[in-house]
């Protein structure tokens, strides 16, 4: 398998460049970029994703508890006759299942977010390839995989070249 | 050509030269002057830093003598009197709270809105709202009676048998605030991760290096992570929204809750809401003006981002403007005696010269907004702001003194007089607040760098 790395100095070049490695035939692997190129997720085919459904089932799951918390306290557990107001005070007890309920979105948003793009790892291959720590900061980088072999990677090099790549560095996969 | 009209980002364009100035309009600038304080303290001399790092940390001192104080004796060691039954601690309480608010509504609310500028103040401002919320959520609990009990708030299995009060004003305080606090740390992490890792890569000695990667959890900017993070921050932003406006509602319910006349008022919520924005968006604009002054972050932080804060002060300043005027209309309206004699007592008792100091700082000073003069002055616009921080100020601490002096039964009428502890207490945690954020500037960037580097290019795409 070879895989190709190209350096690019403009989002634009970096977009215009993986859509020409997809029409050649060759395998759009990543991009690292130092902010969210617009249409690069679709391009590699981003799926939908259930982070969002996870935040909700997370935030209502906890928000259900607060209140069979508050239920079974006011109503079963230690009934108290406050001032004649009703036992079950429901509107009164809303605040505290809304606003854990919120925070627990959150938190489960924040696990599924881990999961789904795999940090935390500290050390991944690519921190070895020079240059790399510039993705984080001003270039933009795309990895392609050559899958057409009878032209080799030279044409696949020369692609990325012309698409206004700086360097273009064959990397192991 | 076809491919390039396909790249156009389906976000209105940003206008990146009003927002970013020449010097700053590259993604190394950006990244150069941001992290310059961090990864090359040496290019300053830190000496103003010093000096308020020595300050500050006299007053969290100062402030540490007072809870201690506080904790040994009790609140009889504060001005309170058992007519004037909340004093500083809640007043203070309140102010800290909505300025706490600030940070997560710029950060939140001006994103679903694509205000782009919002991208060079947001972070300063989230850690802004951590410091002031994690203060305020001090001041009920020193505020308590016998505060060691504070933890009786959470239902937790116990030998009494007991559980909260969950109709109290107090649960609910409680948990917004807990839950408010830790969303806000969550929604700020994760902020700056991508943050962490340019610091990482940039970073040329062992510790930074180390320490920043950590932080940055592995961070690669694939296209796969910046995805999730873009699903992930849309949704907390959407979440925050409702989570504070809640949480100020909530301070206003308790004084709303109440047959207090002055406070037992449907406008309280709304109006508390209002007030939170108006002092934090002022605390945010005195802290934009230290930081672009110590850091040299002009480009990145411009007078047009003062003009446009400076706008939002004015209109805050008009919506509280017309809630004091709400106020003075149902007490004649509603024709409630009590509440008719309290309005009375707020322009001629024995507080209305603070009241009217109170009504100069926070509606009449901001019309000087009004001229577009005043608004692109950062020297004019810091003034006012701290005015109008003063004046938020007394607002929360005459909605108290106030209604509590001249409540229903005349015999039990009192003032207030503060102690020599009220005041280091309010100006300990001022100091508290400065330290740590001097803290925070020197360890974390002050400005999100990825998103600055975002707002330039939408920009050069149009």
């Amino acid at each position: 398998m070879i895989v190709l790395l190209a350096e690019f100095t403009r989002p634009e070049a970096l977009m215009r460049a993986a859509r020409q490695t997809q029409n050649a035939g060759d395998k759009v692997l990543d991009a690292f970029t130092p902010f969210p190129v617009a249409g690069m997720a679709e391009l590699l085919g981003a799926r939908s994703t259930r982070l969002r459904a996870v935040m909700f089932a997370g935030g209502i799951a906890i928000a259900l508890g607060a209140i069979g918390t508050e239920y079974f306290s006011a109503m079963l557990d230690y009934p108290i006759n406050s001032g004649g107001r009703p036992l079950n005070s429901w509107p009164a007890f809303m605040l505290f299942p809304f606003a854990i309920g919120i925070f627990a979105a959150a938190v489960s948003g924040f696990i599924a977010l881990m999961a789904e793009t795999g940090l935390p790892r500290l050390h991944h291959p690519l921190f070895a390839v020079e240059g790399f720590e510039r993705a984080s900061q001003s270039r933009f980088l795309l990895a392609i995989e050559v899958v057409r072999f009878e032209k080799g990677p030279a044409d696949a090099e020369e692609r990325l070249r012309n698409a206004g790549a700086l360097s273009v560095r064959e990397v192991e996969a | 050509m076809s491919s390039l009209a396909l790249n156009r980002i389906d976000t209105p364009p940003a206008d990146t030269e009003r927002w970013v100035l020449p010097s700053g309009q590259s993604d190394e600038a950006v990244n150069r002057i941001v992290s310059a304080p961090l990864l090359q303290p040496h290019k300053w001399t830190w000496r103003a830093w010093w000096i308020a790092f020595a300050v500050s940390g006299a007053m969290t001192v100062m402030m540490i003598v007072s809870a201690s104080w506080l904790l040994i004796r009790g609140v009889g060691v504060w001005g309170n009197n058992t007519t004037v039954v909340w004093g500083f601690g809640i007043a203070n309480y309140v102010w800290w709270i909505g300025i706490g608010n600030a940070g997560t509504l710029i950060s939140s609310m001006l994103l679903l809105m694509r205000q782009h500028w919002r991208a060079s103040i947001n972070r300063f401002a989230e850690a802004m709202t951590l410091f002031a919320a994690s203060i305020a959520g001090l001041f009920p609990i020193l505020h308590l009676g016998r505060p060691l009990y504070f933890y009786w708030l959470t239902p937790y299995p116990n030998t009494m048998l007991l559980w909260p009060q969950w109709r109290s004003a107090l649960i609910w305080d409680f948990w917004a605030i807990l839950s408010y606090l830790l969303f806000s740390i969550v929604f700020w992490y994760v902020g700056l991760i991508p943050d962490f890792a340019t610091l990482r890569d940039r970073a040329r000695s062992n510790l930074p290096r180390k320490v920043y990667g950590a932080l940055a959890l592995g961070w690669r900017g694939s296209a796969r992570h910046w995805h999730f993070y873009e699903i992930y921050h849309k949704a907390m932003a959407a979440l925050a929204v409702p989570l504070v406006v809640s949480l100020h509602s909530v301070v206003g319910l308790d004084f709303a809750a109440s047959l207090m006349p002055g406070w037992a008022e449907t406008i309280f919520p709304p109006y508390f809401v209002v007030g939170a924005m108006y002092s934090g968006f002022a605390m945010v604009v005195v802290l934009a003006a230290l930081v672009r002054w110590g850091f040299r972050m002009q480009a990145i932080i411009t007078v047009s981002h003062f003009d446009v804060m400076a706008k939002v002060m004015l209109m805050a300043s008009i919506v509280m403007g017309l809630s004091y005027a709400t106020e003075w209309f149902d007490a004649w309206y509603g024709g409630d005696h009590a509440e008719r004699s309290l309005v009375t007592f707020m322009f001629t008792g024995s507080y209305a010269p603070i009241y009217f100091v109170m009504l100069f700082c926070n509606v009449l000073a901001p019309q000087a907004f009004w001229l577009p003069a005043v608004r692109r002055s950062v020297f004019a616009v810091f003034v006012i702001a701290v005015i109008i921080n003063v004046g938020m100020w007394l607002e929360r601490i005459l909605i108290i003194l106030n209604t509590l002096s001249h409540t229903h039964l005349p015999s039990m009428r009192h003032l207030f007089f503060p102690t020599i502890w009220d005041w280091t207490l309010l100006f300990g945690s001022l100091g508290f607040f400065t330290f740590m954020f001097l803290i925070f500037v020197r360890l974390v960037p002050s400005v999100s760098m990825h998103e600055v580097r975002h707002i330039l290019h939408e920009g050069a795409q149009r």
